[in-house]
């Protein structure tokens, strides 16, 4: 049975995520110091993988959780790297 | 296409305009590789949202790790600041 | 259908703990804090997020739960890498914080 979009809960999700989204985004653009910026990058980053889960469940498609996997995989190199770099190291 | 996934398409489209806005402001230069970074990120929903998820796969293994491994390295052999 | 029910229940739960985290992004004085009190969180509200999806559609459960574990088992390793490049870049502690326990650590070590 494939899953209905037009539920009541469904919108509250949407705009939860969607606020999330957006005040990370006001902390990447105004945080005063460079960490600040980067734990917003990694927000960010953990909440484009449940978006892409949740995409996934909207398409009613099970290949679209590949993306996701892959994502989960390597997103969190990205951060790692800049951390490694802030800290001196690399 | 669904009025839902519209509003999310709207509102992600919201972050590339001012994450691309960071990236042209920022003197820091390792702020603009993070912007990189978000806009790569939203790039790949946005691949996924035009029913494409073998780019969306690619766009997410270069641009999360190596895009931002070869910015870094060339930023920490040329300097972190922009000169005015 | 009852499946349907209780998968929207993590979902909304999900979607819950994913804003109280960005807002307590926006809110908190500090970087240590702004990690300590989002990380967390965020992680809480993907992983219940995620297992809402596999409870709605149980033939996708298996991949589901794949998903949450690679998020429980890398999302503390880059909080842990960002909270030592924020002390050993230099950024201060908040004025009103009680202890500094890393301080007093690389104090002893290197005397």
């Amino acid at each position: 049975m494939p899953y209905e979009i037009h539920g009541l809960s469904v919108y509250i999700y949407v705009g939860l995520v969607m606020l999330g989204v957006i005040f990370s985004l006001i902390r990447l653009a105004i945080g005063p110091t460079a960490p600040d910026r980067v734990v917003a990058t990694d927000i960010l980053t953990t909440i484009t993988t449940v978006v892409l889960v949740v995409l996934a469940l909207f398409f009613d498609r099970q290949i679209y959780l590949d993306v996701a996997l892959v994502y989960a995989v390597l997103a969190f190199t990205a951060v790692v790297a800049i951390a490694r770099f802030l800290e001196g190291g690399l | 296409m669904n009025s839902l996934i519209l509003f999310m398409a709207l509102g992600l489209s919201v972050v590339l305009i001012v994450g691309t806005i960071i990236i042209y402001l920022s003197k820091d230069l390792l702020v603009a590789i993070l912007g990189s970074a978000v806009i790569s990120l939203i790039a790949s929903i946005f691949f996924l949202i035009l029913q494409a998820p073998d780019v969306a796969i690619t766009e997410a293994a270069i641009g999360a790790g190596l895009t931002t491994g070869i910015l870094l390295y060339a930023m920490k052999k040329t300097g972190r600041y922009e000169d005015d | 259908m009852v499946g349907r029910i209780i998968g929207d229940i993590f979902l909304i739960i999900g979607g819950i703990f994913i804003f109280l985290a960005s807002l307590g992004l926006l809110r908190m004085p500090d970087v240590y804090n702004r990690m300590q009190t989002s990380t967390k969180a965020v992680t809480l509200g993907a992983m219940s997020s995620i297992l809402g999806v596999g409870i709605i559609h149980p033939a996708w459960l298996l991949k589901c739960i794949l998903i949450m574990l690679f998020i429980l088992f890398t999302n503390p390793v880059s909080a842990h890498a960002i909270g030592r490049a924020a002390y050993k870049s230099g950024v201060k502690l908040w004025k009103g914080s009680v202890c500094d326990k890393y301080g007093e650590h690389l104090e002893d070590k290197n005397e």
